[in-house]
């Protein structure tokens, strides 16, 4: 319960920031929002020498248009993301999922790019991100560089973030008029999804035009299910329309087994809240 | 040691901490603020929630060093300054939603974050609001039925509440 | 003196009156044991063994000691006889196998989590610090995990957990009715529905569960002062006080226990623990008050933990579905020690699988197996949760087996309220009850004919989401217990409770007893019961309790005794304080204390309006100016009870889930529920009790479990992965009660803390059962996770075992946090 010492520093820019990482390197840990670091920290599973916090560096929090995308800063707090008109607007997916992310306490703390730079197969937000083709910008000594969302999940907990770079913000592609669904399969409202899926359309009539699903703890990062994307486009938003193509969505997709359910399992329940997903965000669920 | 001021149930106080301390853990130990408990180590049971700037957070997520200069307020500074109770506080006594009262300075906390938020929740909105608390003597039933008399959404009396709700 | 007046008072028993104690606890002005400090106070660390089981073949010490503000790191072998050890208070058996229990062991580990060394250190920060400099050389030992294959370890060669002793069995403890006259030969029913009637034989598990209080367990102890002063998160103060004394040789009269604000128990807290009487041994080494808080991980891995069974059960009907007998097998698991109660508490089952039935013929047998586990004992309902889940799944099966309703079968082999009191096969005799009405009443309340009519309606169209609809129709004994009982069955202590009664010179009444609240509102309930019987005002009155100086006698809080056993104690001495102040009244009044009749607080003269309140009286007194020749200056009146039977609430409980058959995911659609506790002190604080037991067997039924891993790990090791339910994943609950009072005390009462618990869990399985049956599933083993929903829908079968653990979610955050 009590984290090993550390030595604390809070920069008021990106650029003290990145200074304090260049000096401390390897034995510093980031803290955005802290509310997955604090419990590492607090069990010991981890004891960096140094805690950088950018909490203090306003330029990085806020929501704002970006002209064909929505740029949200890293610092921006989930509740305020979830809040925000423009993302309600224009990324509804990113909405529907900050719903069912942790709890309101978290929420409130917690940050949007805290969440996707902590990387965790199991986080709300990567999906959602990664479905809707998200540019994450990161700044390091050198300046700022854009990392496209399929190169940005590494592996478990591992981003294309270097180690001199710090994430600032992510640019969301705008989806106006997209209708979405996150749904969510936990055992325990608090506990990290067992496995969910975000799916986003853009309907014409009845008609599925255009898909993007995103996957949540069916592998080592998040994942998109392309497979499926494509097998959507033209069916109907009926059970039928869309049973054949929510099948797709286990290709290429390697869970855990754990306490909470096999892979095999799943997987099952991946095709099962895909076909939900997709009828749900459709009005039809 | 970091020097930290800030604002705990409208008092100004100013500290050294260490990084490592945790806001709850300055609280308790340095301020005798005890009302506010730990429950756990994981961020689950939420018992330490308290307001920073306004807003619930769990006190053990936070680090004493992240609130310099912040607004914080406690179980203990809910009640106005003659010790007339917040309503949520009397809706709690009122509805039985306590048992042992451990987990209740974090369900009172939150819920009033909650109806801030929404002063007219559902019951459903109601049991998600309180997802982040953990609760083992009540069941949450009475919890649910004092946060609704609280926000006067419910239509049953207080004594049927306990009885036969 | 005042003149008669009538006072119009409502009287408190059966009032929803507020409680007392929330005033404090809604306001943070609380007192847990973590909250104290005292000057000079160190903070201790525990080193725990990450082994099952191991030789311990090396500490170092001298980093750790070396580290600033270490003011010691102490190993058992260092504090050596002076720490004491862990009692078991009821071995089962003469002849049961019980490994010596020492809070810090010395040479060898035999669970996961025992403590090793204890850093104490001027901080929690530093002492957690430099335990992790403690360097601690094992050589890891065979751990016997596995509660069947450690049961027969001693005959082929298996792993015993302690080697020692040569085998795992504690004790097998076994009653049969032929055997003592209670019934019929339950091999001869066997034998009979083999050949002509039904038999239903089955295999049930009770997973391992964590009681999981809200509190972390923490313990002061100040040696300054005459008495050594132990503040102590505990259910059990006054065992506390005794095992300390007991076990490390400082006299009893030298110990003083307190409990102060505990935060939950449901049993968890009815332990003597290592961490005790390490803090304990700590504090009187080095002369200085320490304090002991766990963390949370510590407590889901260190106290004891709950149920963890297998029962095989076989039960003889005849075709249309009466009952001819019962036979239990159980394998219990201890894990590593035999705990206070320990193996008792299968024991405590052992009468009630019978349950509300009139059964001729029972047999039960439970052999208590030693693992390298944590410890098990007590929790919310101990051993009769487990009876009534057997007994209440089985009946079900048999009414599906007759092809009837599952209430029907029930109220073929049921007691009629006609035959109390009734002497079960087991031998107990239950005073009163009625299951007819409880049953006709939840009926009503469920809804029960329209959701069957929906059930149907959903399977003949082949839902997605099926409905099942699950009965319990519990009894359970409570009220632990008549003395001579537990004498019998080799209980190392009485069942008796003791209550004073204070009348204070300014009116005010003190009310001591020796139950130990922790969150039930004792406070309250008992005010109620004085104020009633005393006839002064609620608010008058104040309960003390939980401090073995204030209250000194008593045996503490579990078992739903503190109200039928402590409340009937606290009766006694009201009663005494009336017959004392009867002459002392009838001299003041100049009357003859025949023509004296005590009500509504006064003592008043027949026929007359002279009359006396009892509050005058105790200020009379205080002055003792003008008292009786030969009467002492005091009412004060102090009682000790012990109950000449236990207690059996009982109640029909329903419960209708929606299981969506494509997943698994079960959702619960209502509860009702018209439990019969006999007569009803405060409803308020009687509704909650039911709604948070209600929780916990539900919780039961569908999400907590412990689980360990292949290398004796607990993999369920915190509120990340032992799961419990939030407010939103529970409902809103629909309570009644009917009313058979108890005939075996004052007020008609009966237990309720444990009764929801007790019924709810089978009440959820069956419905779960129920819902899917249809599709060839006759069982699902607990808890019923979706996952073994979804595959016994799919291959009939229970739903297998938990899948083997990934290590919990924090351990691979090594990457990029920010």
């Amino acid at each position: 319960m009590i984290p090993a010492a550390f030595e604390y520093v809070a920069p008021t820019t990106v650029e003290e920031a990145l200074a304090a990482l260049a000096e401390h390197g390897d034995e510093a840990k980031i803290i955005a929002g802290g509310q997955s670091l604090l419990p590492v920290l607090r069990m010991r599973l981890n004891a960096p020498e140094w805690v950088i916090d950018l909490g203090r560096i306003e330029s990085l929090r806020g929501v704002r248009d970006g002209g064909d995308h929505l740029v949200i800063g890293a610092m921006t707090t989930h509740h305020d993301v979830g809040q925000d008109p423009l993302v309600h607007e224009h990324a509804l997916l990113v909405s529907k999922a900050i719903t069912h992310l942790a709890d309101a306490q978290v929420r409130h703390r917690g940050t949007f790019g805290g969440s996707l730079a902590h990387a965790d197969p199991g986080g709300d937000l990567g999906a959602p991100a990664l479905a809707l083709g998200s540019t994450f910008v990161v700044q390091g000594p050198g300046g700022t560089r854009e990392v496209a969302a399929g190169d940005f999940f590494v592996d478990l907990f591992e981003t294309a973030i270097s180690d001199d770079e710090i994430l600032v913000e992510v640019r969301v592609p705008k989806h106006d008029g997209w209708v979405a669904s996150y749904e969510k399969f936990v055992r325990i409202a608090h506990q990290w999804p067992i496995v969910a899926v975000a799916a986003t359309l853009r309907m014409e009539g009845d008609t599925i035009a255009e898909a993007r699903i995103g996957l949540t703890n069916m592998g080592s990062t998040p994942l998109r299910a392309s497979a499926a994307e494509q097998a959507l486009v033209g069916q109907p938003a009926t059970e039928e329309g869309v049973a054949a193509a929510a099948a797709l969505v286990v290709e290429g997709t390697n869970p855990p087994t754990d306490l909470n359910g096999t892979a095999e399992y799943r997987r099952h329940v991946a095709t099962v809240f895909t076909r939900r997903a997709v009828l749900a965000a459709a009005g039809r669920g | 040691m970091a020097r930290i001021n800030l604002t705990v149930d409208g008092q100004q106080v100013a500290d050294d901490v260490e990084p490592r301390t945790l806001l709850v853990q300055y609280l308790r130990e340095q301020l005798g603020k005890t009302g506010t408990v730990i429950g756990c180590d994981t961020s689950n049971c939420g018992a330490c929630t308290v307001h920073l700037n306004g807003r619930s957070v769990k006190s053990c997520n936070v680090l004493a060093v992240q609130v310099d200069g912040a607004e914080v307020t406690t179980i203990e500074g809910l009640a106005a300054e003659d010790g007339t109770l917040h309503p949520v506080q009397e809706s709690f006594r009122e509805c039985h939603g306590l048992q042992c009262g451990f987990c209740t300075p974090g369900m009172i906390m939150q819920t009033v974050d909650l109806l801030a938020e929404n002063p007219s929740p559902s019951e459903e909105a109601i049991r998600l609001g309180l997802e982040g608390n953990l609760c083992r003597c009540t069941g949450y039933h009475n919890i649910v039925r004092a946060v609704q008399h609280a926000a006067g959404t419910t239509t049953e009396t207080s004594s049927e509440a306990g009885a036969s709700a | 003196m005042t003149a008669t007046q009538e006072p119009t008072r409502q009287a408190e028993i059966g009032r929803d009156r507020r409680r007392k104690e929330d005033q404090r606890l809604i306001t943070g002005r609380t007192r847990w044991t973590d909250n104290i400090t005292l000057p000079g106070m160190l903070h201790l660390a525990m080193v725990r063994s990450p082994y099952a089981h191991a030789r311990i073949t090396g500490i170092e010490t001298s980093a750790a000691k070396a580290s600033t503000n270490v003011v010691a790191v102490l190993t058992g072998a260092d504090l050596g006889e002076g720490q004491g050890a862990c009692i078991n208070a009821w071995p089962v058996t003469t002849d049961q196998v019980t490994p010596a229990h020492l809070p810090m062991p010395t040479d060898r580990v035999a669970f996961a989590g025992e403590t090793v060394a204890v850093v104490v250190a001027r901080s929690a920060a530093e002492a957690r610090d430099a335990a992790e400099l403690v360097e601690v050389d094992y050589e890891e030992l065979p751990a016997a995990l596995d509660l069947k294959e450690a049961a027969a370890a001693h005959e082929n060669g298996g792993v015993i957990a302690h080697p020692d002793l040569g085998t795992n069995v504690s004790a097998v403890w076994r009653f049969d009715s032929a055997e003592a006259g209670t019934g019929g030969d339950v091999e001869a029913a066997i034998t009979e529905a083999r050949a002509g009637g039904i038999l239903i034989e089955r295999e049930y598990r009770q997973q391992r569960l964590i009681p999981a209080f809200m509190e972390p367990r923490s313990v002061v102890v100040d040696p300054t002062g005459e008495q050594i002063t132990v503040w102590s998160a505990t259910q059990i103060p006054h065992i506390l006080r005794f095992a300390l004394a007991a076990t490390t040789g400082v006299p009893e009269s030298k110990i003083r226990v307190i409990a102060p604000d505990v935060g939950g128990g449901f049993g968890g807290k009815l332990q003597q623990t290592p961490e005790e009487m390490i803090a304990f041994a700590v504090a009187r080494r080095l002369g200085k008050p320490v304090k002991f808080t766990e963390t949370r991980s510590e407590s889901l891995l260190t106290a004891h933990h709950g149920r963890d069974q297998w029962q095989r059960l076989t039960l003889a009907a005849t075709s249309d579905g009466r009952v001819t007998g019962l036979k239990v097998d159980l394998l219990a698991d201890l894990g590593a020690y035999v705990a206070i109660v320990g193996g008792g508490v299968p024991v405590l089952g052992a009468f009630m699988f019978n349950a509300i039935y009139k059964f001729p013929a029972y047999q039960f047998q439970t052999t208590n197996v030693l693992t390298n586990k944590t410890w098990t004992d007590a929790y919310r309902g101990a051993g009769r949760p487990e009876a009534t889940y057997a007994i209440e799944r089985l009946m079900d099966e048999l009414a599906a087996e007759v092809g009837v309703d599952p209430l029907e079968i029930r109220e073929k082999n049921w007691i009629t309220h006609e035959e109390f009191p009734f002497t079960t096969v087991a031998g107990l005799e239950y005073d009163s009850g009625n299951y007819e009405a409880a049953t006709a009443r939840a009926k009503e309340m469920f809804g029960y004919d329209a959701l069957r009519a929906e059930q149907a309606e959903r399977r003949a169209a082949g839902d997605r989401v099926q409905l099942g609809l699950g009965v319990s129709t519990f009894t359970e004994m409570c009220g632990l217990a008549p003395s001579r009982v537990l004498g019998s069955l080799n209980y190392g202590a009485g069942g008796w409770e003791h209550a004073e009664v204070r009348m204070l010179a300014t009116g005010k009444v003190e009310v001591i007893t020796g139950a130990s609240a922790h969150g039930q509102g004792h406070e309250t309930a008992f005010s109620q019961i004085v104020a009633d019987r005393l006839g002064v005002p609620f608010e008058d009155v104040e309960v003390l309790h939980g401090d073995t100086q204030i209250s000194h006698k008593g045996l503490d809080t579990y078992g739903s005794r503190s109200l039928v056993v402590g409340g009937e104690a606290l009766v006694r001495a009201v009663d005494k304080v009336i017959e004392k102040a009867r002459p002392i009244a009838a001299h003041l009044l100049e009357a003859s204390a025949d023509d004296l009749e005590f009500k509504h607080g006064q003592f008043s003269v027949k026929g007359t309006d002279a009359a006396m309140a009892i509050t005058e009286i105790a200020t009379a007194v205080f002055a003792a100016h003008n008292l009786p020749d030969g009467v002492e200056p005091s009412i004060d009146s102090e009682a000790t009870y012990d109950p000449v039977n236990f207690n059996y609430p009982h109640g029909t409980h329903l419960c209708a889930v929606e299981v969506d058959t494509e997943t698994g995911q079960i959702k619960l659609r209502k509860y009702v529920c018209c439990d019969d506790i006999g007569v009803v002190i405060n409803p308020l604080i009687v509704a909650g009790q039911v709604h948070g037991g209600l929780v916990q067997g539900i919780a039961q039924a569908l999400w907590e479990e412990a689980v360990y891993d292949e290398n004796g790990t607990l993999v369920s090791g915190s509120f990340v992965d032992y799961l419990l339910p939030t407010a939103a994943d529970t409902i809103s609950f629909e309570i009644d009660h009917t009313t058979s009072p108890a005939t075996t005390n004052s007020l008609g009462t009966k237990g309720v803390g444990e009764a929801g618990t007790i019924a709810s869990t089978p009440a959820v399985v069956n419905a779960v059962v129920d819902a899917v049956r249809h599709l060839g599933v006759n069982d699902i083993t607990m808890p019923c996770t979706p996952e073994r929903v979804w595959r016994a829908i799919n291959d009939g079968s229970s739903g297998g075992e938990t899948p083997e653990a990934a290590m919990p979610h924090f351990d691979s955050a090594e990457g990029d946090v920010q």
